[in-house]
């Protein structure tokens, strides 16, 4: 059978359960494809001889029952693999080699799916275009000069570019609904607390979420299944009764209130992202959905919300990185020269500019002017959803405020970086699932995404929304192979 | 407000990472330009809102305090940069 690595992942477990293809032939075409592609910087570590043996191993014994039988898969370098390397993007984890499994990486794998290796990101899943990798930065299979967004950008570029069929990120403040929006995409952040945050590197422990990213809404929603348990090695993992949602997922979504909230007009906005929007409300109705205009008054303190909250709460988990226990170590001439070194040698500059930031707004005497400030502010963003959600079932929003960048256009700039998750900050404030889904091109044919924002546990909602949508929206990626001699 | 060369100071001791001169520089001009961004919530009052902490309103649950995991030591030690047989080693903290 020619052409495995175009199959989606629904089309592989079933070609793979009916027997036409086996487990070694999926992993051999999507590893070839993923050697012919190092151009695009997508993987970190990579883990094909493993893979082969896994692979013939599942086809000696396959257990036709499991959901990802056989599929072997990439994932985000912040999950912890147990005996194979995890940097989270970074110098001081280089070589970090975990004694355990993440939970959501081991439930995939209890599903009978097969580890190729780990993807790029940000360091520390701190950026949103694969810039401030340690690894290097991750083309775009869309064109090489444009950043894969981030900081799930190896994971994003590697699903588009089908080098894995399917795979995971992890989404703090957009990093993974951005990067499927500027690749061409599905990404999934569900609702806080459905997927165990446990051997996951921590970044902002309020706001993390783990998620799965994919080429088509059903592909994601069964992955989703697959990733959300209860664990209690994660106290913030709740016990809520979880949706088979690949079995529930349907296209029926007519009398659904979906919001639009005009607060996510912003200045400066491109009129392509704007008529984006507006060919987005008429899909929602043909789908026979209703729109209702809703307001979300406290959209614009998102931001500067965020870049509290999360660079505190940063500040507070990196501090395990002392050269003492594991990960990288400078020399210095005492404890506190050695960990100093340690810590000024071994992170980057983004992720020490926010370990600064952090750092000043928990000292002491500005603690109440700037955590404090913004913790009162995040409950108002939440407010404004929890209002909202009494009128709609859903929201529909632009994922990002632009197309893809270009690699190197706005390093010199954090602020203007950071402007780039104005439509996913307040999602993740508020702890609720939002899925990013691509919806059209602009005029350099680049993609651009919608964002449909859910209330806390309503994934099934959102996911059969996307799923209607994507139907009447029939995008179709513009991806050449380029990288390919 | 403005964050000066001996504030970065302060916050780089506080966060144990080295900073020369020219970093420092840098590091200003980035903060506070980031913090110019933050200030922006000063133009809400918050005088009567409860702090959000945590977006899952449940209480945190309560197990049996029994062991689970056991002999870890040498899963402990394994990515250590530097040990003696069961310690980690650091440079001379007692004089």
């Amino acid at each position: 059978m020619s052409d495995i690595t175009k199959q989606s992942l629904s089309e592989l477990v079933e070609n793979i359960k009916s027997k036409k293809l086996s487990s070694s032939e999926v992993t051999k075409a999507f590893v070839e494809r993923s050697e012919k592609s190092k151009e695009l910087n997508a993987y970190i570590t990579e883990d094909y001889a493993n893979a082969f043996n896994k692979a013939k191993k599942f086809d000696e014994k396959p257990n036709l029952d499991l959901k990802l039988p056989g599929i072997p898969m990439a994932v985000k370098d912040l999950f912890c693999t147990k005996d194979l390397r995890t940097t989270a993007g970074s110098k001081i984890l280089n070589n970090f080699v975990p004694t355990y499994e993440s939970t959501v990486t081991q439930n995939i794998w209890n599903e009978g799916a097969i580890l190729m290796g780990k993807l790029n990101c940000d360091e520390f899943a701190m950026g949103s275009s694969n810039e401030t990798s340690f690894f290097g930065n991750v083309q775009n299979p869309i064109d090489k000069n444009l950043v894969p967004g981030g900081s799930s950008g190896g994971s994003s570029s590697a699903v588009a570019a089908q080098l894995t069929p399917i795979t995971i990120g992890t989404d703090t403040g957009g990093s993974i609904r951005q990067p499927a929006s500027f690749t061409g995409t599905v990404g999934l952040k569900p609702t806080y607390g459905s997927c165990s945050r446990y051997g996951i590197v921590a970044f902002a422990s309020s706001l993390d979420q783990a998620g799965p990213m994919a080429q088509n809404v059903k592909d994601c929603a069964l992955l989703q299944e697959v990733i959300s348990t209860y664990d209690e090695k994660d106290s913030t993992s709740i016990d809520f009764k979880r949706n088979e949602h690949s079995k529930e997922l349907t296209k029926d979504i007519k009398g659904k209130k979906i919001g639009i909230p005009k607060e996510y007009r912003v200045d400066g906005m491109p009129k392509e992202i704007e008529d984006l929007w507006k060919k987005g409300i008429e899909y929602a109705k043909d789908c026979g959905a209703e729109i209702i205009d809703i307001s979300l008054p406290h959209t614009n303190y998102a931001l500067p919300t965020y870049y509290i909250v999360a660079p505190a709460e940063a500040s507070s988990n990196l501090a395990r990185y002392d050269g003492v226990k594991y990960g990288f170590r400078a020399e210095g001439e005492n404890l506190i020269d050695m960990y100093e070194k340690t810590r000024s040698e071994g992170f980057g500059t983004e992720v020490q500019r926010r370990i600064m930031i952090g750092t000043y707004v928990l000292s002491s005497g500005y603690y109440d002017a700037y955590y404090l400030k913004a913790q009162k502010v995040r409950k108002l963003i939440k407010n404004d959803f929890d209002d909202a959600y009494e009128k709609v079932d859903a929201i529909l929003t632009p994922s990002t405020p632009s197309s893809a960048f270009k690699i190197g256009e706005k390093t010199n700039d954090p602020v203007s970086m950071y402007l780039n998750d104005i439509f996913t900050v307040p999602v993740n404030l508020a702890g609720l699932p939002g899925i990013s889904i691509p919806a059209g091109h602009d005029a350099k044919g680049y993609p651009l995404g919608l964002q449909i924002i859910g209330k806390a546990f309503d994934e099934q909602n959102i996911l059969n929304i996307a799923y209607a949508m994507e139907e009447k929206i029939n995008f179709k990626n513009n991806i050449t192979d380029w990288w390919i001699k | 407000m403005s964050i000066d060369l001996k504030t970065i100071k302060h916050i780089s001791k506080l966060s144990r990472i080295s900073v020369d001169e020219k970093k420092a520089e840098k590091l200003a001009g980035d903060l506070n330009s980031i913090f110019d961004f933050i200030e922006k919530l000063n133009e809400l009052k918050t005088d009567n809102v409860e702090p959000l902490t945590s977006v899952a309103e449940t209480t945190l649950k309560l197990r049996s305090d029994e062991v689970k995991s056991k002999n870890l030591r040498d899963q402990v030690i394994k990515n250590s940069p530097k040990e003696n047989e069961d310690y980690f080693v650091v440079p001379k903290v007692i004089e």
